[in-house]
């Protein structure tokens, strides 16, 4: 087990080495002819009551990392540590007990509620599951639930269709609370809502955290939405951790150029704004993680990319205290700089910074 | 862009009813608005504000029944759309008029390969033959920068990925050299870096050939970096309409106001809580007697409630339908965080 004397508080989450390959079978024999590798090597912790936000681009892996924490996939190769234990190791019927613990919120709430279930049966389902609860009190509860979550006790017997998308993912939520969790994952559950709305069922999730003490796991394309909500930032690009940093120092001064890409390239509210940016466009498209491409995973696009990057992968390495960055040209600069360290990577970054396609 | 120019396309009074069930939806109710050349109109709006519906039923897109055009005019260079014979009407869809659509592996078919889809308008619209079209469809391919053109002419839609896909969209929307696109969410299926390299193609496109650009999106962000003016829709109706800077910088319209303070900023300080706009959208159900916000707006008085506001002029381009008189300063960033 981990070192119980340490004086940091102990992380409510541990993922350490995470893999989940998913196996390619060719041919009529269906011979396992290689692996897709949506997450390879993805290691972050979340110390209680904080949220990290994990955001990328469609494919880089983000869902799949939820989902392998959570165990509803067996990942390839790991360690996932929730209140210290070892989910990836647990049998069966020990795991089944882990899962109150442990829930989440999905992205499309249309597809997530069963049709033909009533939302005082949906919200109950956890309860009848892991509970041997006596009827009155689990309505009593999926009563309390509802209030939490802030829909009318009377739509409890209502089906999912009579809702709105934003009604419907509180529906998702108080389910998601029924076994009183301490960690969510809370996979895009707000990409398929109105941007009037979305602002509704953010503010719900950060009252409950503070009421509740929860933990998240926020994965999103949003990256605005992640700034408002994380704590801390994690930014996936193809299966692997380009970047984790707490969430100011991220956004303030990225330091991976797939970051500093991604934030130039969300679209600022703002018309004067705009006009002034100087964005950098990437140019191509994210390769296909059955093949990834050698040495670093992003120098198919990167615009500071050099010999080295094509050759050796990048691990990801804390480069200033709270910030691990995956990339060659701060270890570089460590290396040549000696104690100027995080400093001189800075000053590289700013020489570097128009060689992207920028306008 | 001159005043009192010919625009290019001018619409007036539109109004567009879908019967249902349960009653008539009246998803556009009275929509006026112009284009001029060059221009590039960004339409926002949630869903269900007949953003699309409105752009669907100048073309006459939409299934009819259930739906059904109550009234109104689109005039294309002078000549009413909404009056056009099944001839004229094919001719504008795919030629004078282009249309990407929001998920481009839906819009394209799976069964042909991109050069026949791109070659289609330009054989049946411009009576190119078959080599003439394949030379121009590779150059349009070049055009909206997709490497390596002649051979991706015999690839099929799935051999492409998203951002690809819709440049091909965008390829065959250019095709005859339309005087409008109308663009419906291009960018909204797409990750951000790909939806930036969209942009850029737009942008870049527009200057090149100077047509028209209609952009639907519910993105306000997207609006920002491409508009040149921007009208805001809800409940099928134009609530707010204004050059983008004037937009952004003085909103008049509750639910403008509301919307730009909805949104977290990527950034600047950050919000402590999001403003949140209470309730739901409207349902259509009967024509509006009141204004269609009054449900969901703080400023709401007796008068929202007993009258629909029109459209009234505020500034230069700027107008607004809103009994309520917005304050002169601009959205106050204090209003931000103590909501």
């Amino acid at each position: 087990m981990r070192d119980l004397t340490a004086d940091a508080p102990q992380p409510l989450v541990r993922v350490e080495g995470l893999k989940m390959y998913f196996p390619i079978r060719t041919g009529l024999l269906r011979q396992h002819t290689g692996d897709v590798k949506a997450v390879d090597d993805v290691s972050f912790t979340i110390p209680a009551g904080e949220t990290l936000g994990l955001v990328g681009e469609s494919g880089c892996g983000k869902s799949t990392v939820g989902r392998a924490i959570l165990r509803l996939y067996e990942p390839t190769a790991g360690r996932v540590e929730i209140e210290g234990e070892d989910v990836l190791a647990l049998p069966p019927n020990r795991l089944r007990k882990k899962r109150p613990t442990m829930q989440m919120v999905f992205q499309d709430p249309q597809a997530s509620l069963n049709p033909r279930m009533t939302v005082a049966s949906i919200i109950a389902e956890p309860l009848e599951e892991h509970t041997d609860w006596p009827r009155a009190r689990k309505t009593e509860r999926v009563y309390e639930l509802l209030d939490a979550v802030g829909l009318n006790r009377r739509f409890a017997n209502r089906y999912p269709h009579e809702f709105s998308g934003g009604q419907r993912q509180r529906i998702g939520i108080a389910r998601a609370l029924a076994l009183n969790p301490k960690f969510i994952v809370c996979d895009e559950p707000i990409a398929a809502l109105d941007v009037s709305i979305q602002a509704q069922v953010v503010n719900l999730l950060e009252d409950l955290q503070e009421k509740l003490g929860l933990t998240y796991l926020f994965i999103s394309h949003d990256l605005s939405m992640v700034r408002h909500l994380a704590t801390r930032v994690a930014v996936m690009y193809l299966g692997r951790i380009a970047e984790l940093s707490n969430s100011a120092a991220l956004y303030a001064n990225p330091l991976h150029p797939y970051t500093q890409a991604l934030l130039s390239a969300v679209n600022e509210p703002d018309p004067e704004l705009a006009a002034r940016r100087n964005r950098i466009i990437l140019t191509g498209d994210v390769p296909s993680p059955a093949n990834p491409p050698a040495g670093c995973t992003f120098c198919t696009r990167c615009p500071k990319v050099f010999d080295r990057c094509r050759i050796e992968r990048p691990d990801l390495v804390e480069v200033e205290p709270g910030r691990q960055v995956a990339c060659h040209l701060y270890t570089e600069k460590t290396n040549q700089a000696g104690s100027t360290g995080g400093f001189g990577a800075l000053s590289h970054r700013q020489q570097t910074n128009q060689q992207g396609v920028s306008r | 862009m001159p005043d009192g120019a010919q625009p290019v396309l001018d619409v007036r009074g539109l109004k567009t009813v879908f019967r249902t069930r349960s009653g008539e939806v009246h998803a556009v109710n009275d929509v006026s608005f112009s284009l001029q050349r060059g221009e590039v109109l960004g339409v926002v709006g949630e869903s269900g504000s007949g953003k699309s519906v409105t752009m669907m039923s100048l073309l006459r897109l939409l299934p009819m029944p259930p739906a059904m055009i109550r009234g109104g005019e689109a005039l294309l260079n002078g000549r009413d759309m909404l009056k056009a014979g099944p001839k004229e009407l094919r001719a504008i869809r795919g030629g004078k008029v282009g249309f990407v659509f929001q998920d481009p592996m839906t819009s394209l078919n799976p069964v042909f390969t991109v050069g026949m889809q791109i070659m289609e308008p330009l054989r049946k619209h411009l009576g190119l033959s078959h080599d003439k079209a394949a030379a121009r469809a590779v150059e349009l391919l070049d055009l909206v920068g997709i490497p390596d053109a002649r051979r991706r002419l015999g690839d099929y839609p799935h051999q492409f990925s998203g951002g690809m896909r819709q440049r091909v969209m965008i390829a065959i929307a250019l095709a005859c050299d339309p005087d409008v696109l109308i663009a419906d969410e291009p960018t909204t299926a797409l990750d951000v870096t790909i939806q930036a390299q969209i942009l850029e193609l737009m942008k870049d496109l527009r200057q090149k050939l100077g047509m028209a650009i209609v952009w639907i999106t519910h993105d306000l962000g997207v609006i920002a970096g491409i508009a040149d003016r921007v009208m805001v829709m809800y409940g099928g109706q134009v609530v707010e309409e204004a050059p983008v800077r004037d937009l952004f910088a003085r909103p008049q319209h509750p639910y403008t106001r509301a919307l730009l303070q909805t949104i977290p900023k990527i950034s600047g300080p950050r919000e402590a809580r999001l403003k949140v706009i209470e309730g739901q959208p409207p349902i259509l159900n009967a024509p509006p007697s009141a204004c269609p916000f009054r449900a969901r707006c703080e400023y709401r008085f007796d008068r929202c409630d007993a009258e629909n506001p029109a459209l009234r002029p505020v500034g230069a381009g700027h107008a607004v339908a809103c009994h309520w008189q917005a304050p002169a300063a601009p959205l106050a960033a204090a209003e931000v965080s103590h909501a």
